[in-house]
């Protein structure tokens, strides 16, 4: 493989090439091993080492050894409807978020892609859910509400939309509630996303199909959105990813309740293993949840792409 | 390409109100840091306090440790953001400037590694670290930082070293200069600035991040702000909402005003890595 690309090279680059690529092989490892080791160690061995936890009987501070066990802790996962569950909630919150985050990120980049006046405090104001600290996100939206010091219900009865309510300890409210928290959190680095795909487009096709009588719907759909979905669809699988193993928004908003309705598979799994000390159950959960969401996303990807040739 | 002032308008109304939906959470945040009790007890709150006080501020640093709290989540921060970037940064032009299976697969690992959940990840740290007696300590932290923050800090600095043309070290190897010294001399200096963005934006991740250092920091003296700031929200979720708006507000801060500073590379940065890989 290498052999071939370097034929291929333009003769220019040939003459130091031989010397030059050993020299520079023995000097690439030299370079890489400082965060080969650690990624490693601290990364791709804890993988597979949690990857086996999933079989054994694994707990927290107890004294007899820990037994292999085969696939049993995944049976039992099987069976566990509160698992299920909590999957069901997960997905619920990851399309809710992602799908509702991308639209409105789509919209401000448009409009941010456009000469506008107040472009630069869009610009600014976006910085802020992306530079705060989830933990602070979570407490800000607690704020927001709060049942009776809270805006959303001051506004509310201000106008005259009732006497507000508690959102986040409503069966029915909790999670769209911190549904729109996730939304609002993930917006930017959408909005950017997005908006570096727009300034990619050339604006001269643009223009031409302005020229040619194209009203702007129709430029949409036939010179911008071909241009962006590159980045629209890598942005959003990635988004689903997150959004799925999202943990310290909604650890901070609800804790999972009430009743176990916000309860996501990462609240559900840390609580499994380091509540209970069930760390082989929980291992195994993370498992599913990876091999889940790979053939989700698989399934997703190919889809579209496939989309993408034949138009 | 002019829009029609129909247009223009609806695209000015709907402007404004991306703004208010970005702007409100914040606001209402700092309205009541600095309210009163009798303000916050009030059924009609007010945007602005009528009689504003910093007695918030006060009772957090009373009732929690935040200054120890940001001692550790500064050490944790720089820690974790300088060694990721040393570290990092040899890797990453080695990605950049070689085609070799080892680049592929550690771009591979890059994009791979941002799909798992970290639970899968955090229970054999956790047994590993706590057999090194790591846990419970600022160090310990540090060492899961930098694995945590090395892949965007590659996928970043392999978009800065890209966007320093190769032709410019070539031209000093015709020079008759070494490879090492290419790279000091001509590499380093033009690739310094997105070296600190990175840097900086690792900061600002280690400073936010939240669920390794809940799982890994056990007692107070050793917990980073985020992890404190929940403190505050008592065991059946009723909190004394001004002295945690007032805490939550001065952990956002520092990041806002670092990533004030950097945005424009950082996004630069990401969108290089992006677009060129």
């Amino acid at each position: 493989m290498t052999l071939v690309t370097e034929v291929r090279r333009p003769a220019r680059r040939a003459p130091s090439r031989g010397r030059e690529r050993r020299g520079g092989d023995h000097g690439a490892w030299f370079l890489v091993l400082p965060a080969l080791i650690p990624i490693l160690v601290l990364s791709v061995g804890p993988l597979l080492y949690g990857i086996l936890l999933a079989f054994t009987d694994a707990q927290s501070g107890r004294t007899e050894p820990t037994e292999w066990i085969g696939a049993l802790n995944f049976r039992d996962l099987l069976r566990d409807t509160l698992f299920w569950e909590s999957f069901r909630i997960g997905l619920v919150w990851a399309v809710g978020v992602t799908v509702p985050q991308f639209l409105l990120a789509l919209g401000l980049a448009l409009l941010l892609n456009e000469r506008l006046r107040l472009r630069w405090l869009a610009r600014a104001l976006a910085i802020i859910p992306w530079a705060m600290p989830e933990v602070v996100v979570g407490i800000m939206w607690r704020l927001v509400y709060n049942p009776d010091a809270g805006v959303l219900n001051e506004t509310l009865r201000d106008l005259g939309l009732g006497d507000g309510r508690d959102w986040l300890s409503g069966l029915g409210t909790a999670l769209p509630a911190v549904i729109v928290v996730g939304v609002w959190a993930g917006m930017p680095q959408t909005t950017v996303a997005l908006l570096a795909g727009l300034q990619n487009t050339p604006r001269e096709l643009h223009e031409a199909a302005a020229i040619d009588g194209a009203g702007a719907w129709r430029r949409f759909w036939t010179v911008t959105w071909p241009a962006l979905r590159p980045v629209a669809l890598a942005i959003t699988a990635l988004n689903f990813i997150w959004n799925f193993n999202a943990f310290a928004l909604v650890y901070v908003l609800t804790s999972g309740g009430p009743g176990g309705r916000t309860r996501l598979p990462m609240l559900f799994a840390y609580e499994e293993a380091f509540r209970y000390g069930q760390f082989g159950y929980a291992a195994a959960m993370g498992c599913v949840m990876v091999a889940v969401i790979s053939i989700l996303l698989a399934v997703f990807l190919v889809g579209r792409l496939k989309g993408g040739d034949d138009a | 390409m002019r829009a029609s002032t129909g247009a223009r308008v609806g695209q000015y109304v709907a402007l404004l109100a991306y703004l208010v939906f970005l702007a409100f959470p914040f606001l209402w945040l700092i309205s009541t840091a600095f309210k009163p009790p009798q303000e916050l007890g009030s059924l009609h709150p007010t945007w602005i306090p009528e009689n504003p006080t910093l007695a918030n501020f006060r009772q957090a640093f009373d009732e929690q440790p935040l200054l120890r709290a940001a001692l550790n989540s500064l050490l944790a921060a720089t820690g974790a953001a300088v060694i990721a970037v040393v570290i990092a940064t040899p890797m990453a032009y080695v990605m950049a400037r070689h085609r070799t299976r080892l680049a592929r697969a550690a771009t591979g690992w890059v994009v791979v590694s941002q799909a798992f959940p970290f639970v899968l990840v955090i229970i054999p740290l956790f047994l590993v670290l706590k057999n090194l007696r790591l846990i419970n300590s600022v160090p310990g932290l540090v060492m899961v930082y930098v694995v945590w923050a090395l892949p965007f800090a590659l996928w970043m600095l392999v978009g800065y070293v890209r966007a320093v043309p190769a032709e410019l070290e070539e031209a000093a190897a015709v020079d008759g200069a070494g490879r090492l010294r290419t790279l000091v001399s001509v590499t380093a200096p033009l690739l310094a600035p997105g070296i600190v963005a990175t840097a900086l934006f690792a900061f600002i991740t280690a400073w936010n991040e939240f669920f390794f250092a809940l799982v890994l920091l056990k007692t107070p003296e050793k917990q980073t702000l985020p992890v404190i700031l929940t403190h505050f929200i008592g065991a059946e979720g009723v909190a004394d909402l001004g002295p945690l708006a007032a805490a939550a507000f001065l952990a956002t801060l520092p990041s806002l005003v670092v990533f004030a500073v950097i945005q424009r590379r950082i996004t630069g940065g990401m969108l290089a890595g992006a677009v060129k890989s």
